[in-house]
């Protein structure tokens, strides 16, 4: 039992990782009606440049602000090059703009900075804790409290501030903020400033779990499952997602894994996910559109 | 005055109906076969054939069974190299199981059973819409290339997974040069590309259509949505798996679950992109720039001075300029390269004058 509760407690902590990356995916798609595949190369990209800046020599925190600004700069790009011009076209068009994107800033974040793997040392040791005779990992605990805090500033800045009403009201009814003077424009690139930076903190945490290289522009591959079963537009429904798919996927890989065969991991999120669409086809937390001819 | 229609009346409706209207198209196709049937094989060499015009012809069959789910029924997948793989294992093992059975045949059963499995991930699609099906032809693309790397049956317990073509035999007709091989592939092809473009101008392609641009409208005309969008996934799946058949039989020779990763379905995804959804033509556009423009990238970064461009960048380069492309595809020429052969057209009809 106790073994149980350890898988099932290790599989949430690492579901608020999956999270992470969801909630990026959530901003986007909140304020602009944007599918975003990009947000895992923007991981990739906030990762690999802070690594990079901070074994030259930079500090901690001077290689996190140009980190920032460079994540900031590269959305102000994006609304500028990329949706200004797209505005009004499908949401199909609009995504696969953001493929192309990711290619973009992949192949950016690869030739400025190479593709050899990076440790990243954040000072938080790894050594398990033990509570209640269930061992937890202390880096996934503090991943769980980076979450949360994120989450709790995130919904403070959408219920407190001017800039955050006004995400709202975009996300509710673009034309109706537009003729009540929100400027779409600026809004866009706000999410996506902001987007950049959950990024940021996701490329840290994901890369000083698993080293800054390629593969961590592949952590949107697991987001994605989380955001289906949470809905495309729900911060909370993106943590819950995350937790459930964490949950699900190691109790699944411990369980199941030596009936069928191991290395699950990688479908059996979406597999589930599928499961779920078919009771609830707009997630849990997802709107139901209502379709009028 | 190329193309000019004056005097090309239809005078039955078997004539306005035909597969291309105007004369010079047909003459142009016509041409077109006779080159690609009877002058290539004799003008090409090897490299040509193994390198370019095998995987060019196969990517343009892969992008006309995508196009045929997204373009024409508007169904997003990002699954199109699963299917793949299911078109090639299947054909494989046909041939292994079933001896003596010819390798037609064993291409049109790998294509039977990809269309059978893309039916299976086309289920959802009745319930799930837009975006949320990402998730099923996500879990089909993961799922198949897990079970075939897990399950050695599939690969006849071969230690890695590979499959090798069998003997690319027809009629006792050894086809295995490269020379044959290229004849091969361009005879299933153009087959296929004969039985798209009738696909969509039948009522079924009209129906597809029609689910693309809105479907609750379609549903309330009396389209039946659930046996329409499984149509679209099984006839994609089909399509889809013969090019795989033929990219592991006559292309690579073999081939492991690996090569059919997420990064294949990219790229036929970009194949329809640059080429235009919903356009049989375009598949075969945007399939040439796919096979040209990294041999073209390479080439140019060649004949620059030393040093000016690292090879190790080179990957990177194409991979940015590829996202770039796609970009300015979408923002400048939504309709692809399609589009811009049709203005061709339309220019050279009133050829010397502007208007």
């Amino acid at each position: 039992m106790e073994f149980f509760f350890e898988v099932l407690i290790g599989g949430l902590l690492a579901g608020v990782m999956y999270s992470l990356v969801a909630i990026g995916f959530v901003l986007i798609y909140k304020a602009s009606g944007v599918f975003n595949f990009a947000q895992g190369s923007m991981v990739l990209f906030a990762a690999l440049t802070f690594v990079s800046l901070h074994e030259r020599g930079m500090p901690f925190w001077l290689a996190f602000a140009v980190t920032l600004a460079a994540m900031v700069a590269i959305a102000l790009l994006v609304e500028r090059l990329v949706l200004r011009p797209l505005v009004n076209r499908s949401p199909i068009t609009l995504f696969m703009a953001t493929l192309g994107l990711s290619y973009m800033i992949e192949g950016a974040a690869q030739a400025l900075w190479g593709a050899q793997v990076h440790g990243l040392e954040l000072g938080i040791s790894d050594e398990p804790l033990a509570l209640g005779g269930v061992l937890l990992s202390q880096f996934d605990l503090f991943a769980a409290g980076t979450a949360a805090v994120l989450v709790t500033a995130l919904s403070l800045l959408f219920s407190k501030t001017r800039i955050g009403l006004s995400l709202r009201a975009v996300a509710d009814d673009p034309l109706a903020a537009l003729a009540v003077g929100i400027r779409l424009q600026r809004i866009w690139a706000v999410v996506w400033a902001v987007a950049g930076f959950v990024g940021l903190v996701a490329g840290l945490l994901w890369g000083a779990r698993l080293g800054v290289q390629f593969s961590l522009s592949l952590v949107v591959l697991k987001a994605l499952p989380v955001l289906i079963i949470g809905g495309f537009s729900s911060i909370g429904g993106a943590i819950v997602g995350g937790l459930i798919i964490g949950a699900s996927e190691k109790l699944a890989e411990i369980y199941l894994g030596p009936v069928i065969g191991g290395g699950l991991e990688n479908w059996f999120p979406y597999v589930l996910a599928l499961l779920f669409l078919l009771v609830r086809p707009a997630g849990l937390f997802g709107e139901r559109a209502i379709e009028r001819v | 005055m190329l193309y000019n229609e004056a005097g090309q009346f239809s005078i039955s409706y078997a004539g306005e109906r035909r597969l291309f209207r105007l004369r010079q198209d047909r003459r142009a196709l016509a041409l077109l076969l006779a080159f690609a049937f009877v002058i290539v094989p004799f003008v090409g060499n090897d490299y040509w054939f193994s390198a370019i015009l095998i995987p060019f012809l196969v990517l343009s069959l892969a992008g006309l069974g995508l196009n045929l789910l997204t373009g024409y029924a508007g169904q997003l997948s990002l699954g199109s190299a699963a299917f793949m793989a299911v078109g090639a294992f299947a054909a494989y093992n046909f041939g292994l199981r079933l001896p003596g059975l010819p390798l037609l045949a064993c291409l049109f059963l790998g294509g039977v059973t990809a269309a059978l499995v893309a039916v299976v991930f086309g289920l959802p699609s009745l319930r799930i819409k837009g975006f949320y099906l990402i998730v099923s032809t996500l879990a089909a693309q993961f799922f198949v290339s897990w079970a075939l790397t897990k399950f050695g049956w599939f690969s006849n317990d071969n230690a890695s997974g590979v499959i090798s073509a069998p003997p690319l035999t027809i009629f006792g007709v050894d086809f295995s040069a490269p020379v044959g091989r290229y004849l091969l592939t361009l005879s299933v092809v153009a087959a296929l590309f004969w039985l798209g473009k009738n696909l969509v101008r039948s009522e079924l392609g009209r129906n597809w259509m029609a689910v693309r641009d809105m479907d609750t409208a379609a549903a309330v005309i009396g389209i039946p949505l659930l046996k329409t969008k499984l149509l679209a996934f099984a006839l994609s799946g089909f399509f889809l798996g013969i090019a795989g058949s033929l990219w592991a039989f006559t292309y690579l020779g073999t081939v492991e679950p690996h090569g059919f990763d997420l990064n294949r379905s990219f790229q036929v995804l970009f194949i329809i992109i640059l080429s235009g959804l919903g356009s049989i033509l375009g598949n075969f556009l945007g399939a040439a720039f796919m096979v040209l423009f990294p041999l073209l990238l390479s080439n140019l970064a060649g004949a620059l001075p030393v040093g000016l461009i690292d090879p190790g960048q080179l990957e990177n380069l194409q991979k940015f300029i590829f996202g770039a492309l796609i970009i300015a595809f979408l923002i400048k020429e939504p309709e692809g390269l399609a589009r811009l052969w049709q203005r061709f057209r339309e220019r050279v009809r009133l050829w010397p004058l502007r208007y």
